[in-house]
């Protein structure tokens, strides 16, 4: 047995592009999502017209531009200068103050301030919207109720639980988690195991006194390691360059995370049972595990947009429950109550699965 | 005549896949330090037969004992007193001869000395000592066959199944693959070989010859050519091929 684990270390670390990809790829992923792919907006570029000038306006202006969300690429001075500033491209977001802004709130109670934004890119419209609307109720709010010049102002008020930044990385994070492991565990293994195939090395090793059993456990071992690792160099890269904190037990964390790694390596061992080639094993892990598991999991997507159908099929994704599991570890840092029942899903996902690969290993035999 | 322990006792043995009949009746017995070559077209159901035999497929109906033992009751026990090589090669590409031999001998339970002491011993014979620590991927194929050959012997078997060993392999090499054959077979172990080349045939102590499924004649070679008439094996078995069309 002992044996059996050293020689698969051995095809691992002899194949060094395999191995850099085993471990290049957590780190890139994870320095890719998190810098790259983000939905945080910061110095957006806008223009202001501003029609009254005064006092008021000139406040909001400053709080605009303090935040840094945004970046003041210019005044405009006439209205006919929005579309051309629209067209160069750079800028995103217009503000218009109508004239008279400070006269008319302190007389009527109301002045309107018009944003016009670039929605050719709809999130980076829908952001920029929310953020300003949010800046200058927040102003508004504060400055009358200081005065107390309205008597009764209805403001909404919302709070970020669990991640008030909004960082998205920490969105990014368990999903990387969750497709790496998949990767790693499903698709290395069924690719070992069908190498073993092709090279008809199985053969002699199913005529040896090994059972297949002991075969089984001697090829995925060296896997379950490797996918901790990975675990573990995600986790402290997040930690260290996006100050992400694990805010529940760590133990409880390696302990579901082992639970998912044994559902996607039983889950490898049942795609090499079906395919006779190392291509075909890839295919089948690429298309059948990480397209799903990339687009239906919650991860990049969230479910609760997803058409009624999708939302269905999105249970059936192991990496779905996953990946709420390690949200509420993680972020929500709240203990197993919360989760019995994923965990339990995934449980039962994996029973399945072994069932499945039992019999398939078996009409093989025949 | 004196008479001869049979390791390999195969009575009425059936393999069916759907209705296509890869074994039909087959019935043979192998002696104990025998050559037996086993001949046959491709999908005269050789693989099938020799499969069945190592367990690594469960026959229709029939009984196989190999060693004295029944494969379909007790294939466990059977697997630790055979060798097999197959038609594909069966070490490790990315692992040294060293390794090869090291893990192999684990896997059949071999102490950590004995396998240092049969690594040795094969490599000398090979006169390839110098290549211990040397990637299988960098050696020729037909030396790479000679390990493999050394390889599926390190437990001592009472058996070994070789499913045609010198394909691909240079005329040379065929020849020592043979003496090392021989060798074995000296030393009291059986070996089954199947295999294409008809002069190889020549070389075994009884052929077997399989057509369709069946076994069409089982003898020693010499008294294949007296009965077919024929001036070697390729002539017997074109002889046999054409009588069953």
């Amino acid at each position: 047995m002992w044996a059996f684990i050293k020689k698969e270390f051995f095809h691992i670390f002899r194949d060094y592009r395999t191995m850099l990809i085993l471990f290049g790829m957590p780190v890139v992923q994870v320095l890719l999502f998190g810098f790259a792919i983000t939905n945080d907006i910061n110095n957006a570029h806008i223009a202001i017209l501003d029609h009254s000038k005064d006092m008021v306006t000139r406040e909001i202006t400053r709080k605009l531009l303090s935040s840094h969300y945004f970046l003041l690429d210019r005044y405009l001075k006439s209205n006919d200068d929005i579309e051309n500033a629209f067209k160069e491209g750079k800028i995103k977001e217009v503000i218009i103050f109508e004239s008279d802004f400070a006269k008319k709130l302190k007389k009527e109670n109301l002045a309107n301030i018009q944003l016009i934004l670039d929605a050719s890119e709809p999130n980076t419209a829908n952001i920029l919207n929310a953020y300003t609307s949010g800046i200058i109720n927040n102003y508004i709010l504060t400055q009358m109720s200081q005065e107390n010049a309205i008597p009764v102002s209805i403001g909404v008020e919302s709070k970020m639980l669990y991640n008030p930044e909004l960082e998205s990385v920490f969105m990014f994070v368990p999903g990387v988690i969750t497709v790496l492991l998949m990767l790693v565990s499903a698709m290395m293994t069924s690719i070992s195991i069908t190498r073993e195939k092709e090279l008809g090395t199985m053969e002699a090793l199913l005529v040896s006194p090994l059972k297949p059993l002991q075969i089984i456990i001697g090829k995925v071992t060296p896997y379950v390691v490797l996918s901790f690792i990975n675990l573990i160099t995600i986790l402290v890269l997040s930690f260290f360059v996006f100050q992400m904190p694990v805010k529940g037990s760590i133990a409880l964390l390696l302990a579901e995370s082992l639970l998912f790694i044994i559902m996607a390596l039983v889950l490898g061992i049942l795609i090499s049972t079906v395919s006779h080639s190392q291509q075909e094993a890839m295919l089948l892990s690429m298309f059948a595990l990480m397209l799903p598991t990339i687009l239906l999991s919650g991860f990049i997507f969230p479910i609760e947009n997803m058409p009624v159908i999708l939302q269905y099929l999105s249970h059936l994704m192991p990496s779905k429950w996953f990946i709420i599991i390690i949200k509420n570890i993680m972020l929500k840092g709240v203990g197993f109550s919360y989760f019995w029942m994923e965990t339990l899903i995934i449980f039962g996902m994996t029973l399945f699965f072994i069932g499945m690969s039992v019999k398939k290993f078996k009409i093989r035999l025949e | 005549m004196k008479t001869r322990d049979t390791v390999i006792e195969v009575k009425d043995l059936v393999k069916k896949f759907g209705h296509f009949v890869a074994n039909d009746h087959l019935t043979f017995h192998v002696y104990k330090g025998e050559i037996l070559g086993f001949l046959g077209a491709n999908g005269a159901g050789k693989t099938t037969a020799i499969k069945i035999l190592i367990g690594l497929s469960k026959p229709t109906s029939g009984k196989v004992k190999v060693a004295g033992i029944d494969v379909n009751k007790n294939p466990e026990k059977v697997k630790r007193r055979i060798g097999y090589m197959s038609q594909r090669f069966s070490l490790y590409d990315d692992m040294t001869v060293k390794e090869n031999f090291r893990f192999y001998g684990g896997v059949y339970g071999l102490s950590r000395k004995q396998i240092r002491e049969r690594m040795r011993f094969y490599l000398k014979k090979l006169e390839m000592e110098s290549y211990e620590d040397m990637l299988l991927r960098n050696i020729p194929l037909g030396w790479k066959q000679k390990l493999a050959f050394s390889v599926a012997n390190i437990h001592s078997p009472d058996i070994i199944f070789l499913d045609e060993p010198t394909g691909g392999v240079d005329p040379i090499t065929r020849r020592q693959f043979w003496e090392m054959i021989y060798e074995v077979s000296d030393s009291g172990t059986t070996v089954f070989v199947t295999t294409h080349y008809m002069d190889e045939a020549e070389y075994c102590e009884r052929v077997c010859i399989m057509s369709e499924g069946k076994i069409e004649a089982m003898d020693t070679p010499e008294a294949l050519k007296e009965e077919y008439n024929a001036k070697n094996m390729n002539e017997v078995f074109i002889k046999i091929a054409r009588n069953v069309e």
